[in-house]
């Protein structure tokens, strides 16, 4: 009995452990999608900050500092899809993929050095960044229904002529709002690199990202939601590890991913519409003048 | 209408081709310059690391096949994702259709009763099927349960790797391979014949410039091209004339997810000669597809020629990772850097610059902007 109550407890914890990256990055993807930018790049600067993240952590001793350098490289290569796709109306899409691979390749080229070298301070695997996640959460909810900021904010991303009308500038919203995804995404990698598994490796991001920005769409674009799906998507990944003793692990990698289609074809089926669907101008370009 | 200076810079609904070229081209070299800046922070003399893949790749007479050996897998798939992406259907899942289509092969090969002279059409057969099947799932996904494509694509991709790494780990593990992750060898009638020399295996190549030209007068030639066409340039016109979008969009998957399929089957009979870890038997060719698609505007004749170009620079990955000791994973800092550039650039595209000196009293010009939105910027 006493072995139940700990292998639950201990499979909670690890759920709760791998759903933090998870939850820093959705929230990130939320806020972008709901500013009407669509960001495929999470797993790029993911990756970008779990490395800068073991990099700096591993110069100063700090894990926290390297935490906040995370934020700061996320931060910079949202700023560049920001600009390619709001201020050079490229399509999104493309452009966040693009983020991806140059995130993937830039990691794997700088993190050369780093590969295999041990952190001798890290963080616990939950930790303050677990529940500053769930906090910042509670805060982002509030920020976005019960604010005007928040009322700009998802405006932006349903009628941005109407944004624009009442003097609010719309590009400004929404480079804040892909950038701020940007650092929160960096976060959730360095967390990875930091305290989930304290190392350096490329590619360690493994899908991740994508993961996150599924979480956003089946959250319905709501920040508390995405609490809950990144607690559910920690606890699958950390099943996919338990199971390993009777099931070959592959089989079970593939399970999170082959969820995530199900949830949202399921989303897709019924829920979505309930819930009130996308952001009205998720994935389109603002210009003036333009029907 | 703007004025700069002299110049009168208009929109223009049609560019040229040459404009294109030289649009893309110049974004290509922008590219390549920030790709520079990057090996500086490496530490690594940007004009060495291009003298060095310059030297290695083209005046390298045994490098030199190792280009058309890249340009196979990244042809197919990416005739494959200019039909789709014609059809306004984002496929991203290039790389796990053409995984299936490296299942399709193996299975033929080590595990069929196919007889030796049947062996190689039906591993052809068999990964097209397999990457048709993978591709035409997204379609369903989206058309019956409202999931979006590039999202299920890219999950797809990721399941297929790990069914290849179960295989392999797995039911598929060869006795013959002591402790490693591979199948079996494939039998001499099941690998696909090369040139002699090099790692060109000619008949998925002649695969992929038929299906080029194939898919080119599929497009202008055919019924279901012009409804391809029709559909990319407006769906409700599409809708209004009685199309059905879900009917061409799965057509079109069949046919782009086999493409990737083929080229699976290409990289296991023609180069490993078994199945292997998914991330040995593609680097990539996958995505990469996708730029070669993108560059070539969607055109599959000129895929032809920018698949050989971004075979090119996953060659010179190669150089890279040998002579300056970098990750394999280097020729996605080229490719991310490449799309940046070549989508941050197309607003230029429609851009006209003339010389058109004003007259010196008059004041400049200045005209409300119209906007023309971009290609496929996700308009309808």
């Amino acid at each position: 009995m006493e072995a139940v109550v700990t292998w639950i407890a201990e499979t909670l914890v690890r759920a709760l452990a791998l759903g933090t990256p998870l939850l820093w990055a959705a929230l990130g993807e939320v806020y972008a999608e709901r500013s009407g930018v669509v960001n495929l790049g999470v797993e790029g600067m993911m990756i970008l900050g779990a490395f800068a993240a073991f990099a700096v952590a591993q110069t100063f001793g700090r894990p926290e500092v390297g935490l906040l350098a995370a934020a700061g490289v996320g931060g910079l290569a949202a700023l560049l899809h920001a600009f390619v796709a709001v201020t050079l109306r490229a399509n999104q899409y493309v452009s966040g993929l693009a983020l991806t691979m140059l995130g993937l390749g830039l990691s794997a080229l700088l993190g050369r050095r780093w590969e295999g070298l041990p952190l001798l301070n890290t963080l616990p695997e939950v930790s303050g960044v677990t529940f500053g996640g769930v906090l910042l959460a509670v805060l982002l909810w509030f920020v976005l229904y019960h604010t005007a900021w928040g009322v700009a904010l998802r405006s932006a991303g349903e009628a941005p002529a109407a944004v624009d009308a009442v003097g609010i500038n719309v590009a400004l919203v929404r480079y804040l709002a892909v950038v701020l995804g940007g650092m929160l995404a960096g976060v959730g990698g360095g967390f990875l690199s930091v305290a989930y598994r304290p190392s350096w490796t490329e590619g360690m991001t493994a899908g991740l990202g994508w993961i996150a920005i599924a979480i956003a769409i089946f959250a319905a674009w709501d920040p508390l939601r995405a609490v809950a799906g990144a607690v559910l998507f920690g606890g699958l990944f950390h099943l996919s590890f338990r199971l390993q003793t009777w099931i070959p692990p592959e089989p079970l990698q593939l399970m999170p991913f082959a969820v995530t289609i199900l949830v949202l074809a399921a989303a897709g089926r019924g829920g979505a519409r309930r819930w009130g669907g996308a952001p009205e101008a998720l994935g389109l370009p603002y210009s003036r003048g333009e029907p | 209408m703007r004025r700069v200076g002299p110049f009168l810079v208009e929109l223009r609904p049609d560019p040229p081709g040459w404009w294109v070229l030289a649009v893309s081209a110049g974004a290509v070299v922008a590219a390549f310059l920030l790709a520079g800046v990057i090996f500086a922070a490496y530490g690594v003399s940007p004009l060495r690391a291009y003298a060095v893949i310059v030297q290695g790749t083209l005046f390298n007479a045994r490098a030199l096949p190792e280009i058309v050996r890249n340009t196979i897998p990244l042809l197919l798939a990416g005739v494959g994702l200019a039909l789709a992406f014609r059809a306004q259907f984002w496929n991203i899942g290039a790389e796990g259709q053409l995984l299936c289509g490296a299942i399709g092969a193996t299975w033929v090969a080590l595990f069929s009763p196919v007889p030796a002279a049947w062996k190689l059409p039906a591993m052809f057969l068999a990964g097209f099927l397999a990457g048709a099947a993978w591709g035409a799932l997204p379609v369903l996904l989206r058309w019956r349960f409202a999931v979006n494509e590039v999202i299920s694509t890219l999950m797809l991709n990721y399941i297929a790797l790990y069914i290849v790494a179960w295989l392999v780990h797995g039911p598929w593990k060869g006795p013959e391979m002591r402790g490693f992750a591979f199948t079996n060898a494939f039998p001499p009638a099941a690998t696909i014949p090369v040139l002699p020399g090099t790692r060109i295996h000619w008949p998925t190549l002649a695969l992929g410039l038929l299906l080029a030209v194939g898919a080119a007068l599929l497009l202008a030639r055919t019924r279901l091209g012009f409804e391809i066409r029709v559909q990319g340039h407006s769906p409700a016109a599409a809708r209004y004339a009685g199309m059905r979008p879900a009917r061409v969009t799965l057509l079109v998957m069949l046919l782009a997810g086999g493409a990737a399929g083929l080229a699976g089957v290409g990289e296991v009979g023609g180069i490993h000669h078994r199945l292997l870890d998914p991330n040995q038997i593609s680097l990539g060719f996958g995505y990469a597809a996708i730029i070669v698609a993108w560059l070539a505007r969607t055109n599959p004749l000129a895929v032809v020629a920018t698949a050989l170009f971004l075979g090119s620079i996953f060659a010179s990955g190669d150089v890279m990772r040998v002579a300056l000791q970098m990750p394999a994973r280097v020729t996605d800092v080229f490719n991310g850097l490449i799309l940046f550039c070549l989508i941050g650039s197309e607003r230029l595209l429609r851009l006209r610059v003339r010389w058109a000196p004003a007259p010196a009293a008059r004041a400049p010009v200045m005209g409300p902007e119209r906007e023309v939105p971009g290609l496929g910027s996700g308009d309808g």
